[in-house]
């Protein structure tokens, strides 16, 4: 007989691991991406590839350099590619976007000590680091449908800019202006009910948030599916504020989290300066994550409150 | 009011339909003054003494103390004082076999006419929380004058994996089990007595709804089947929707839980005299050549038990006592059985393969699903900053170590036991 093995209890393990998270994730991201590449041509493609590859390769290179366990396995540095990639417009500039790589996984990641230890979401914060870099290219949009009389993204004419805004159903399609992952919202639903369905995310802050910028919405002078079809919010909803590591962790600090997400959107959207707020929001809720546990914190049972 | 709804976890009741067969008598047993909790048995025999089945070889040391009894007939080999099971120090005594297994001659029904006689049969009996908890039962039912007892819970919930010996009990002593709620019933006076098993064992809750249909005050209550639904604080929420606060015990909230086998113990033991001498135990695990249950002596070595199931697969790589889920990993095949071992699952190189851990993803999967309604990836931060205040903070010390954490961690951190260290560290601050 071999030797006896010792271990502490459990015995036994749900067979769900990280990686199978990730890999789901990845997986609810591919309508979505398939539907960029339909939208706005091969070029999506090589725009996601980029940042698909540099974002592992740089992890890569990073824990390869500190001498730390390589975990590129794990598909976490993918799923970052990926939505950075989906939150580009499709003509940024190739090495604009690798720069964008080096904040999310340098900056933002590794530096505070890899998975699960960052405070504010890679891909969200090297977007708003390029919005600030490279404003001009990062909001240089492409004309959806080629015909169509403005590149103008449909917050953009709901914020004063020239153009015609697109119908509500080519809006659900994804046949509009904007970031090359956020149009498709049909694309990005299916992506959000598979997570819901492998239960890798909660319900709770995609409703909370979606429907608060709706009650809000319901305010402002233009049709509120306009607000909820016309900007990131199904992206950010779905991909953005439930990335685990920078949201709560009990079920009513993610209702606060997805309510504070949408104040903050539709703060933005109807007040600032930009027309878009989705990023913004998450980056401003990301900081007040650890309050928010503290605020939602689980009472044990027969226990006092934390 | 809302239900702990705790983990769809695999059952493996695959030895529910088996009878429990008795061993052959060991060569040798190895019995422990003291199991896990309680006081220990002060030692009553030399070596060199003879010993008969039921003889009293160590004597219960106070009211938290239990009597341990020998379990063959044979002779006292030698006297040990560290204990086999944990490498702690405490006296074991080892008893050889004379293959008679002549009973003890002092066997007689005791005398129960009072509650005081009851408790003083119970803690003879020798019985001890069976179900794994290991607390002198004795001391359990001795309930302070202030106490309003208005519920027994009577636990055959059994939600631990494998395990199937309280499922057999319930099926095969049922009568005994209606015996020991009886006499709880005359000598405690409990509002209402619940038996509670899980939806799982049909055949158990069918049986003892049939003998207790006539009885006032005793019915079958059945839950559903989710881990760790026999947890005693989570049980006493479940079906009285009481709370046991912080620092309290059960009795506080009039509520007392006691494990199905341990009743039909001491029922046995005031009908017939005759100690908790042996018990059933469940074999099982990918690496028993022939997954059974079987009556052993208290304290057999578990290697004895194997043999008689088939003998172990050639892969066999982990052997636990107790369940999956919060049962011990041993290191060797002669560690003694104890009253408290309920199974003995012997795993094969497949089902025992280390799990790696990976960086927590913050995921929140243990904060949702902890019954007892802690955060244990937050514990496991203050556990890593050694921040005691925080731990107390967090209530670490109120974890029921059901390993429910541990089991759903898609990172597979060592979460079960973070709690532990935590509890123990919190624990020997307060002693300081």
């Amino acid at each position: 007989m071999n030797k006896l093995m010792v271990s502490f209890s459990p015995h036994i393990h749900e067979k769900i691991t990280s990686g199978r998270i990730m890999l789901d994730v990845v997986i609810a991201l591919i309508p979505a991406f398939i539907a960029s590449v339909v939208i706005f041509g091969a070029r999506a493609a090589l725009v996601t590839a980029v940042c698909v590859a540099s974002c592992v390769f740089l992890e890569w290179l990073y824990q390869r350099l500190m001498k730390k366990p390589i975990t590129v396995r794990d598909w976490s540095a993918v799923i970052t590619g990926m939505l950075l990639a989906f939150n580009l417009p499709v003509e940024i500039p190739l090495w604009q976007a690798v720069i964008g790589c080096v904040v999310a996984i340098i900056g933002v990641k590794q530096l505070f000590g890899g998975l699960g230890k960052n405070f504010a979401n890679p891909a969200i914060t090297a977007r708003v680091v390029m919005f600030v870099a490279f404003s001009t290219t990062m909001t240089k949009w492409v004309p959806i449908p080629a015909d169509a009389v403005s590149s103008a993204t449909p917050l953009m004419v709901m914020h004063g800019s020239d153009g015609v805004l697109p119908e509500i159903w080519d809006m659900f399609i994804g046949m509009r202006g904007g970031c090359l992952g956020e149009t498709s919202v049909i694309a990005l639903l299916i992506g959000g009910i598979y997570l819901l369905v492998r239960r890798v995310v909660k319900w709770h802050t995609p409703v909370a948030f979606i429907l608060t910028v709706f009650i809000l919405a319901l305010f402002d002078n233009w049709n509120p599916l306009y607000h909820l079809f016309g900007g990131g919010l199904i992206l950010g909803a779905f991909f953005m504020a439930t990335d685990y590591a920078t949201t709560p962790q009990t079920n009513t600090g993610r209702i606060i989290f997805g309510i504070g997400c949408g104040l903050f959107t539709m703060m933005i959207r109807l007040y600032g300066n930009f027309p878009e707020g989705v990023s913004f929001a998450i980056l401003l809720m990301n900081m007040v994550v650890p309050y928010i546990n503290k605020l939602a914190a689980k009472r044990a049972l027969g226990g006092a409150r934390v | 009011m809302k239900k702990i709804c705790g983990l769809p976890i695999p059952h493996f009741k695959n030895t529910a339909g088996n009878r429990p067969e008795a061993i052959p008598t060991p060569p040798e047993v190895t019995l422990n003054m003291k199991e896990i909790a309680g006081d220990p048995a002060r030692l009553a025999v030399s070596p060199g003494d003879s010993v008969a089945v039921g003889q009293v070889v160590g004597v219960a040391n106070g009211a938290r103390s239990s009597p341990v009894h020998a379990s063959i007939s044979g002779v006292v080999k030698s006297i040990s004082e560290i204990d086999p099971n944990t490498g702690k120090e405490a006296v074991s005594v080892t008893i050889t076999s004379d293959g008679k297994q002549s009973i003890f001659s002092g066997i007689t029904p005791p005398k129960v006419k009072a509650l005081e006689q009851f408790l003083v049969a119970v803690q003879d009996s020798g019985v001890i929380g069976l179900g794994g908890g290991g607390y002198p039962t004795s001391h359990k039912l001795t309930l302070k004058a202030s106490v309003k007892l208005d519920y027994i819970l009577i636990n055959g919930a059994e939600c631990e994996p494998y395990i199937t010996t309280d499922t057999r009990t319930m099926l095969d002593n049922a009568q005994d089990v209606v015996d020991g709620a009886l006499l709880m019933q005359q000598y405690l006076d409990p509002g209402k007595i619940l038996i509670c098993i899980e939806n799982n064992k049909p055949e158990a809750i069918k049986k003892l709804q049939g003998l207790t249909m006539a009885l006032p005050g005793i019915s079958v209550r059945v839950l559903p089947a989710n881990y760790p639904q026999g947890e005693r604080k989570i049980l006493v929420y479940n079906v009285t929707g009481r709370i046991v606060p912080e620092g309290r015990r059960l009795p506080d909230v009039g509520c007392v839980v006691i494990n199905c086998t341990t009743v039909a113990v001491f029922a046995q033991y005031i009908k017939t005299g005759m100690p908790l001498v042996s018990r059933c135990v469940t074999v099982d695990g990918s690496a028993v050549n022939t997954p059974k249950n079987v009556i052993a002596p208290i304290g057999t070595p578990i290697g004895a038990i194997f043999d008689f199931c088939g003998g172990l697969k050639e892969d066999c790589k982990k052997i636990l006592m107790g369940g999956a889920m919060m049962g011990k990993a041993v290191p060797n095949l002669a560690m003694p059985t104890l009253k408290i071992t309920g199974a003995l699952i012997a795993l094969s190189e497949k089902d025992a393969r280390p799990v790696e851990p990976t960086a927590c993803i913050k995921c929140g999967r243990c904060v949702s699903k902890c019954p007892m309604g802690l955060m244990p990836s937050f514990i496991e931060d203050a556990f890593e900053m050694k921040n005691i205040e925080l731990l107390k903070k967090y209530k670490a010390g109120m974890c029921a170590e059901c390993s429910s954490c541990a089991y759903l961690c898609p990172s597979k951190r060592p979460l079960a036991q973070v709690m532990s260290l935590a509890k123990e560290m919190i624990w020997k601050e307060g002693r300081k």
